[in-house]
């Protein structure tokens, strides 16, 4: 997967989880919780959606890495690579 | 399966517990005594401010930490209890300016900023009546509440401001000002807080209440109808600080972290007023749950005294035991957990990952304090919610509607959880709701609303909500609230909101929907739906999942019946289906 595929994967699980918000216009390194509104739950609904989608595993403590659209593709993009390699 | 009950011993030079013996500090106790333990204003009459800040000032303890604030970016203020009292004397001049008086009710609307501490402790000076919001809350439930409180006065932040408020501010004819915290340019039809609060001088004294004079507006929810604002008088301050003392073990040279957001009643009742009537420092953190950075609050903090709910330890326990090991925690003297029951395993979990077990108990907006706990000196039993605290006696009842209530003595039978009025942070009434608030009491008791069991030693067990309301998260969620933001929708004819069970959230907001003639129950409407309950209600009340039905069931009367709903969706018997309009 390329960077830009992770990126639109990362933007339609926020879409899945808070469709009112236009998830593809929040800065990339902006806080996702406040950006859009979401809670404690939805960041978790959020990063198992990416772990069932994308078959990568995600450590609960490894969430906070995921908060941002730019952490969470730098975080998968490590992830797919390290599996893939 | 049963749980071993958790004995505890006290540990070195740990404090004596508050509570040293269940059965003799209930013999002992009188809410006379309680109410001596507080010092009343100096030329007489009462105030919660007074006494969580001034009075230690007078007594000669302005210089100790009263609150440390963490910021989400990592930075940190400090504010004394002589900082606090200035402050919040600043505040409430700057409301006295704005020709706000006793009794008119002053919103919040913000995160977990130090200006909300100040906001809350400056309106309660100055005789105002303190309404806190959640931020998370959609504009809806914000509007409903300030329209139902009768707001005068809102303190929130530009953005929020923007977001969830401006729309419509005009539309109330009683609010007047809006403060805004925040370093942004001015905007139009507010005040600048930092501006107001330096022309003036923080010297303006506390104002003399009665007891019984009300104090704090706070937000519940029922089953059909719009949320019940319970209003709590200044005499509260006797139980939560009594409380405090026996159900939190506080002593003054604790560090206490209460993690609840001040827009919940625990957040005001356990985040700001008992704490600091208790003379002890308190931690604010901004930030959301972030199980890494908690463990380090714990930690770089030494905090010695936690009380934090159920969500967020099962997200802890999700994480695993490893962590909290790695992280020097041994400050840590007391745990406790409030919102929905505690489960079993999270009491059991605890005492392994920390070598303490967390302490569940249970209270409700109404209540104003904590009624039912498990103690630092007493056995645990995990997965119940303890027993009441001294001054409270609390007791199992069934009633038919209307009826007068029976206690049920033998045990763990289920019934109605019941508590005999008369303790100071008891709720005086629900705002222009005199109706509601005379069906809570019957027989000379208090239903609470909440199923419970009484076990053979005293102790309490939660069984399930006797209504529809449903508890995620901690929270109290009107089906009702969120039925109708569904049915705002144009696609929307009929919709059903229950609580399903689910593993982090105690229980999640479900919704059924059934839609009008010309409209798809596709995946996109269903996005859709979810995003427009989200935009009017806020994350923390919209639903989490939306089911599409070709019809609700109803009652022959047209009311839908939730319960079955329910039911139906868990696999559960249906129960009593006599009065379900036929087909559905």
């Amino acid at each position: 997967m390329t960077p830009q595929d992770i990126r639109a994967a990362v933007i339609e699980e926020l879409e899945n989880i808070a469709p009112e918000a236009d998830a593809s216009a929040v800065p990339g390194d902006a806080d996702l919780r406040e950006e859009l509104d979401i809670d404690s739950m939805d960041v978790l609904n959020f990063v198992t959606a990416l772990h069932k989608r994308l078959k990568v595993d995600i450590p609960d403590r490894d969430q906070p890495k995921l908060l941002t659209i730019d952490g969470a593709v730098a975080y998968l993009q490590e992830k797919l690579a390290a599996r893939t390699g | 399966m049963e749980w071993e009950v958790i004995t505890k011993a006290r540990r070195g030079d740990e404090a004596v517990p508050n509570l040293e013996s269940y059965d003799k500090a209930r013999a002992e106790f009188s809410w006379e005594a309680a109410r001596a333990a507080l010092d009343g204003l100096p030329g007489g009459g009462l105030n919660i401010a007074y006494e969580a800040v001034d009075r230690h000032v007078a007594k000669g303890r302005g210089d100790k930490l009263a609150l440390r604030w963490l910021s989400k970016t990592g930075e940190r203020r400090d504010f004394t209890y002589a900082n606090l009292a200035a402050e919040s004397s600043r505040f409430a001049e700057v409301l006295r300016r704005l020709d706000v008086g006793q009794g008119h009710r002053v919103f919040s609307l913000m995160g977990r900023l130090p200006e909300l501490y100040i906001a809350a402790l400056g309106t309660l000076k100055n005789g105002s009546v303190f309404a806190p919001l959640f931020s998370a809350f959609g504009p809806d439930p914000v509007r409903q509440r300030m329209e139902l409180g009768d707001a005068t006065t809102l303190v929130t932040t530009p953005s929020l401001y923007r977001k969830k408020v401006k729309p419509w501010r005009h539309e109330l004819p009683d609010l007047r000002n809006v403060l805004l915290v925040g370093d942004e340019p001015p905007v139009e039809d507010t005040i600048d807080l930092a501006t107001a609060m330096a022309e003036c001088d923080g010297s303006m004294p506390c104002a003399a209440m009665e007891p019984d004079e009300m104090a704090l507006l706070h937000f519940t929810s029922g089953t059909t109808g719009k949320p019940k604002g319970a209003i709590h008088v200044h005499e509260a301050v006797v139980a939560h600080h009594a409380t405090g003392r026996f159900a939190l073990d506080l002593h003054p040279e604790d560090v206490f972290w209460c993690t609840a957001d001040p827009g919940w009643v625990t957040g005001t009742s356990y985040g700001i007023v008992s704490p600091l009537t208790n003379g002890v420092t308190m931690i604010v953190d901004e930030a959301e749950f972030d199980a890494e950075r908690w463990y380090a609050i714990l930690r770089d903090e030494k905090v010695t005294v936690w009380y934090t709910a159920p969500t967020a330890i099962r997200m802890l326990m999700k994480v695993g035991p490893e962590l909290p090991q790695q992280y020097d925690l041994s400050r840590l003297r007391f745990m406790a957990s409030v919102g929905e029951p505690l489960n079993p395993e999270a009491v059991v979990w605890s005492q392994e990952a920390f070598g303490r077990p967390f302490h569940d108990n249970w209270w409700q907006t109404e209540t104003g304090g904590i009624m039912i706990a498990n103690y630092a000196a007493e056995p645990v039993k995990p997965g119940s919610m303890g027993r009441p605290l001294p001054g409270i006696e609390a007791a199992i009842v069934t009633h038919d509607d209307g009826g007068a209530p029976e206690v049920v003595d033998a045990p763990m039978t289920p019934g109605e959880l019941a508590l005999r009025p008369g303790w100071p942070s008891m709720f005086r009434g629900y705002l222009h709701n005199e109706a509601r608030y005379r069906k809570s009491f019957a027989g000379g008791w208090y239903l609470t609303g909440d199923l419970a069991m009484r076990d053979a030693d005293g102790y309490f067990w939660f069984v399930g909500r006797a209504d529809d309301v449903i508890k995620s998260a901690g929270h109290l969620i009107g089906p009702f609230e969120v039925e109708s933001a569904l049915l705002e929708h144009p696609a929307v004819a009929e919709a059903g909101v229950i609580g399903v069970p689910d593993e982090m959230m105690g229980e999640a907001v479900k919704a059924f929907v059934a839609l009008k003639p010309g409209y798809e129950a596709d995946e996109k409407l269903r996005k859709e739906l979810l995003g427009h309950a989200r935009k009017r209600l806020g994350a923390a009340v919209a639903p989490r999942a939306i089911d599409f039905r070709d019809v609700l069931p109803r009652t022959r009367s047209g009311k839908i019946m939730r319960r079955l709903l329910k039911a139906r969706e868990l696999g559960l018997p249906e129960g009593d289906t006599s009065t379900l309009e036929s087909g559905a």
